[in-house]
């Protein structure tokens, strides 16, 4: 190969509904590496895909909630390995987009697909750690079971551009919820690639639909939103996450807490996001019946 | 055979069957290409805002709200009665739908429900949806439902007979319910999905036309493909025909597979391009539709309350 070839700028699209559109406005904006190159373009979501991407949420959600937990759990495994499988091309991706030398940048990526086999591997935990027998003075079984809530809006870090996504993602996915999420804005091709991940993994389409673009603009069309039961505001930003409380009040929609900038993603998390995806139902079964 | 008040070269065509013959094969053929053109490029028409909330105000006042399932009960009718009446029960200026479509079992329930509310009560009859009995269980069925109060009857064609050319006794047929519904406003259902040609779509249409139907109904809703964009524009061509030929003015319904508000909007373009704006109306174009109301609804509180809505907000139905 001949050292002047041009090399193939790409023109990424969305993730929706298990395909990949372009968006419903047409824009793209350009991507570019932590020093100002070019990298690629990149699809720039409006409202009309983040509606199309919760109806296909919606869709999805009774398959996915309604699998079982192991089975949910093989999937997310299988994500893993994908993921595992193009450890150079997310290095190389996060290297250029946070302007990580390349080494730091692949203990970037083993930490990612660490963290998803360690979300993988609660599908089947959680229930039996956040459900409960409760002792009642009464002739009833009385027990308690975490159910998903539904259909999550998702922000993701605009730093950690794959780290923190997936620390972000992998919990909605764990607890049998279904994702909208928009990706960091600036540093959306970890993303994009973990969204082709995803569609060639065995995860069901409209489970994970991902939009590239602004937070500021999606965000407060997922937050008022009527079909979505939870946010994680964690890309929006400080004063946009006010915002984001303020639509999601009309909805009494679960707003996730999140630290004022960004955690340090690398330190190995607690079930609390699990945990806030997770409606108990408490059932009284009268005994001797 | 002959209906006294036509033109005489439709009073002609009906003459004798092979006269009628004679009149549908003599028919201008459809152009399959631009029907299907013309058809998808109305549906490109970008409808917002204000014309957009008034178009589905029109849509909801033009449904015909319908239940056609063996599991039907008399409580299911009971909760779409309720439905009707009130659609969305937090916004109360939400407009009453056009009817409620049942079995001939279960009219009496349904005007029961709907008694003083001025919400017509449809019924499917003749054999629904196959047509495939004797003239005279087909008759029984259609003076069970107008004897229990149905407003409106869903008579579908011999689709057999048809086919095979007997056009005479469809004719006879739809001529023969029309008489037995006496007061009640009766709609030919053609089965556009069994009829294969856009050209039998067009032959059916002026048949049922002249036999009497108030209403061109293209489907049960029991076979796929049901209503279409340009079987729709087929039909809505032969009763703009009908009313430049004859003066009088007769109804077009799509019934079957139009599940959102996005497909209703196109259907309204197409009723105003093809027809005319005359047709804008529920007493001269219906949606027979199920799940339908509730895209409707969620776009209607969309459009209001400036964010999106979801299917929790609406009944389940």
């Amino acid at each position: 190969m001949s050292d002047n070839r041009i090399s193939v700028a790409k023109t990424y699209k969305l993730y929706v509904d298990g395909k990949f559109p372009r968006s419903e406005s047409g824009r793209t904006y350009p991507v570019t590496d932590s020093k100002g190159t070019f990298l690629a373009n990149a699809a720039h979501a409006s409202r009309k895909d983040v509606r199309d991407a919760v109806v296909a949420a919606r869709k999805a959600f009774d398959g996915w909630s309604g699998a079982t937990a192991y089975n949910r759990g093989q999937v997310l495994y299988r994500v893993a390995e994908m993921m595992e499988g193009r450890r150079e091309q997310f290095a190389a991706e996060v290297a250029a987009s946070e302007g990580l030398p390349s080494r730091k940048a692949q203990s970037v990526v083993d930490a990612a697909v660490d963290r998803w086999v360690w979300y993988a591997g609660w599908t089947d935990k959680i229930a039996t750690v956040l459900g409960a027998a409760n002792p009642v003075a009464g002739p009833y079984f009385s027990f308690t079971v975490p159910e998903p809530t539904g259909v999550v809006g998702v922000l993701a870090p605009q730093e950690s551009s794959l780290l923190g996504l997936v620390s972000v993602v992998a919990p909605v996915l764990a607890t049998g919820c279904t994702a909208v999420v928009v990706s960091s804005a600036d540093r959306p091709l970890p993303a994009v690639t973990l969204s082709e991940v995803l569609a060639t993994s065995d995860v069901p389409a409209g489970v994970v639909n991902v939009l590239t673009g602004r937070a500021g603009e999606l965000g407060p069309w997922l937050a008022s939103h009527g079909d979505v039961n939870a946010i994680d505001p964690t890309g929006a930003g400080p004063v946009g996450r006010v915002e984001i409380a303020r639509e999601a009040a009309g909805t009494v929609k679960r707003v996730l807490a999140v630290p004022e900038d960004e955690p340090d993603w690398t330190r190995r998390p607690d079930i609390a996001r699990l945990r806030r995806y997770l409606e108990p139902k408490t059932v009284w079964h009268p005994m001797g019946v | 055979m002959a209906t006294p008040t036509l033109p005489a070269e439709l009073s002609d065509a009906t003459s004798d069957e092979r006269s009628l013959r004679r009149f549908l094969h003599g028919l201008p053929g459809v152009d399959q290409v631009g029907v299907e053109q013309r058809a998808a490029g109305l549906g490109t028409r970008s409808i917002k805002k204000g014309s957009k909330l008034q178009a589905i105000d029109t849509a909801i006042s033009m449904v015909d709200l319908t239940t056609l399932e063996g599991a039907d009960t008399h409580g299911k009718v009971r909760a779409l009665a309720a439905k009707a009446r009130r659609p969305d029960p937090e916004r109360p200026d939400t407009p009453r739908v056009a009817a409620v479509c049942v079995y001939p079992d279960l009219v009496a329930t349904a005007v029961e429900a709907l008694v003083g509310t001025g919400i017509g009560v449809a019924s499917v009859a003749t054999a629904f949806p196959s047509g495939r009995s004797s003239r005279e269980v087909k008759l029984a069925d259609v003076a069970l439902a107008v004897r229990s109060g149905a407003t409106e009857v869903d008579m579908v064609i011999d689709r057999g007979a048809f086919l095979e050319g007997r056009y005479g006794q469809v004719f006879d047929e739809i001529q023969a319910v029309k008489a037995a519904c006496g007061d009640a406003h009766l709609k030919v259902i053609l089965e556009t999905g069994e009829l294969a040609t856009y050209d039998n779509v067009r032959r059916a249409s002026w048949l049922a036309l002249l036999a009497g139907g108030d209403f061109i109904k293209t489907s049960t809703g029991k076979v796929s493909p049901a209503a279409t964009l340009p079987v729709t524009h087929v039909m809505l061509q032969a009763v703009r025909d009908w009313y430049t030929t004859t003066g009088e003015l007769r109804g077009v319904k799509p019934a079957g597979g139009i599940r959102t508000t996005k497909d209703a909007i196109r259907y309204l373009v197409a009723v105003h391009e093809v027809a005319g704006p005359d047709w804008l109306t529920p007493s001269l174009f219906r949606f027979g539709a199920s799940s339908l109301l509730n895209d409707l609804l969620l776009q209607r509180r969309t459009q209001l309350d400036g964010h999106y809505s979801g299917p929790d907000y609406v009944t389940v139905d």
